[in-house]
């Protein structure tokens, strides 16, 4: 979700400027609260719970679940399901987020920088799109472009009767995320492009530095913290991305399961409850510490 | 110098037109296949005709889970606005006890516990709550997730208002209703408008939680009846499924549009659920 790239900047004391008072304020805050605390944090800390029993969606130990203990996480680590889907989601997050959308989102964002603006609009247009569009729908138009028969990159290719999401599918969710996700770090780096002190990039020029040298010795150095802000920020989005089930729903034979798709096979058509919630707070727990790091790379900036 | 410099201008314009093919070409298809006689996966030049139109205004679920996304959406975000208006003015303005702590927590939460891993719990929870195929219980969990983050944006909103203008209405003698109503509520209205908008956009888009919680079809918003018909197939699907892809997709960008031209700037949405 968004708001983490707006770090708290409020340094200001805080006046009661409306004579509201503590009493009225806690009264102000306790809805929000109330519906946070309920479907946000209840949840999260109840996994916790449900990772310890052998509660199941349907028989026995759906009606009087027990508890196991560690059980669920000691079949964790011999589970080779799960480290397929480890694995599967760590090349997910490097070639879609940490290489993909990273490396094409500054290339874009540091070739439109001084283009026409006309081209500029476009290009960027059709990326944002790419980004606004409802998940659903941008994934059955690459399930079409994908298709076997018809679809648009057989097309292209000459290559008639490729089923690519078949034979090629963790390629296509790579290529699918890049181009879903691009925008945001494109947006990001034209921001931060625009920090470079513009006479640094002039005396570069002056002394004959390649493209290469420039952003090398000059762009990375301004840049270096919103790279690693950024980083983190897409891959964690792409490693709880759900859009992989709307194209392949793990498939063909777990080829491309990552963890999110993992943890709604094993709990919802498998009916394992107590075996997913045990997943699903390692998930957490990755997340919290990817989030720790990010909080204090933004704080260290600022 | 000379040829290095065309040969440098070539090789520019080429890359940005792979680019420019590389995002455009998959959505050609949601321009030309709704309006095709015989639709098919790939993109081709449409014998033009509006009888797709015509079957999926006749369709027995599609309008109607629009109706569905727009009551869930609705919901939603008037919900999201309303409740993340009354924290954030507090939250800006009255120095509660404990106050930076939560706020640090709030931000924790909108990355941490995002649907996916939050799932299986909520999904348990709901059953527990008998809320399984209600659209209101959709409505309240995506609230929710989405009101940290909506805190946290409206906060920043709230803390860039000077504080003169409430503390001139207060020197005139108004009431603290009065001036909440009168005076922070009318120059906060933008913030109120793009917090809305974004958390439309957010919960229309949103397929995992809907995808989890509602059962009937009759109950199904947009979303998530899309995957019902893909998973159907047939041939009244294919001439469904474009039309209604481009009729879902048509509220999130005009929003998009309009938020971006009357407020100048891009809310982040549609990306994560």
């Amino acid at each position: 979700m968004t708001s983490a790239t707006a770090p708290a900047r409020d340094r200001a004391p805080a006046r009661d400027v409306a004579g509201l008072g503590v009493g009225r304020a806690l009264g102000f805050v306790a809805p929000a609260m109330l519906l946070i605390g309920a479907f946000l944090v209840f949840p999260a800390l109840w996994t916790i719970y449900i990772g310890i029993t052998n509660y199941r969606l349907t028989g026995v130990e759906a009606v009087s679940p027990s508890i196991v203990g560690l059980s669920n996480y000691t079949k964790a680590l011999n589970d080779a399901l799960f480290h397929n889907a480890l694995w599967l989601t760590l090349l997910f997050v490097l070639g879609s987020a940490i290489i993909g959308q990273n490396i094409l989102g500054f290339t874009l964002a540091w070739v439109l920088r001084r283009t026409r603006p006309v081209v500029r609009r476009t290009v960027e247009a059709f990326t944002l799109l790419a980004w606004i569009l409802p998940s659903t729908v941008v994934a059955y138009l690459w399930v079409a472009f994908f298709d076997r028969d018809g679809g648009t990159l057989n097309g292209i290719l000459g290559t008639p009767g490729t089923a690519w999401l078949i034979d090629y599918p963790m390629a296509c969710l790579v290529v699918f995320n890049t181009w879903r996700g691009t925008a945001f770090s494109m947006m990001l780096y034209s921001s931060a492009l625009q920090a470079v002190p513009p006479s640094q990039l002039e005396s570069a020029r002056m002394v004959g530095a390649s493209g290469w040298q420039t952003l090398r010795d000059i762009v990375f150095p301004h840049i270096r913290g919103h790279v690693l802000t950024n980083t983190l920020l897409i891959s964690l989005w792409t490693a709880n991305d759900f859009s992989p089930f709307l194209l392949t729903k793990g498939g063909p034979n777990h080829e491309s399961e990552t963890v999110p798709v993992y943890i709604y096979n094993v709990a919802l058509q498998g009916g394992e409850l107590g075996y997913s919630s045990a997943i699903s707070f390692l998930l957490l727990i990755a997340n919290l510490l990817v989030s720790l790091v990010y909080l204090r790379l933004l704080r260290r900036r600022s | 110098m000379r040829p290095a410099y065309v040969v440098r201008r070539i090789g520019f314009y080429v890359l940005i037109c792979a680019i420019t093919l590389f995002f455009a070409v998959p959505m050609l298809w949601i321009a030309s296949a709704p309006f095709d006689a015989s639709p098919g996966l790939g993109v081709h030049w449409p014998d033009w005709t509006l009888e797709n139109v015509r079957k999926t205004l006749d369709h027995p679920y599609a309008m109607h889970s629009m109706v569905n996304s727009l009551l869930i959406c609705v919901t939603t975000a008037v919900a999201v606005t309303a409740f993340a208006a009354l924290a954030s003015y507090a939250l800006s303005r009255v120095r509660i006890p404990g106050r930076d702590a939560l706020l640090y927590g709030l931000l924790l939460l909108s990355s941490v516990v995002t649907g996916t891993a939050a799932m299986v719990p909520i999904f348990v929870m709901m059953y527990q709550l008998g809320l399984i195929d209600s659209r209101f219980g959709v409505a309240l969990v995506m609230t929710g997730g989405l009101l940290p983050a909506a805190i946290f944006i409206l906060k920043d909103f709230v803390d860039a208002v000077p504080k003169s203008y409430e503390e001139s209405a207060r020197v005139f003698g108004a009431s603290t209703g009065q001036i909440l109503r009168d005076v922070v509520l009318p120059v906060a209205r933008p913030g109120l408008a793009t917090i809305m908008v974004w958390a439309f956009v957010n919960s229309w888009g949103n397929f995992l939680v809907p995808f989890l919680l509602i059962r009937s079809i009759e109950k199904q918003p947009g979303a998530v009846l899309m995957q019902t018909l893909t998973d159907e197939g047939g041939s009244v699907n294919l001439q469904v499924l474009p039309v209604f892809s481009l009729l879902f997709s048509i509220p999130v960008v005009v929003l998009y549009l309009l938020v971006n031209s009357r407020y100048g700037f891009r809310f982040h949405g549609g990306i994560k659920s």
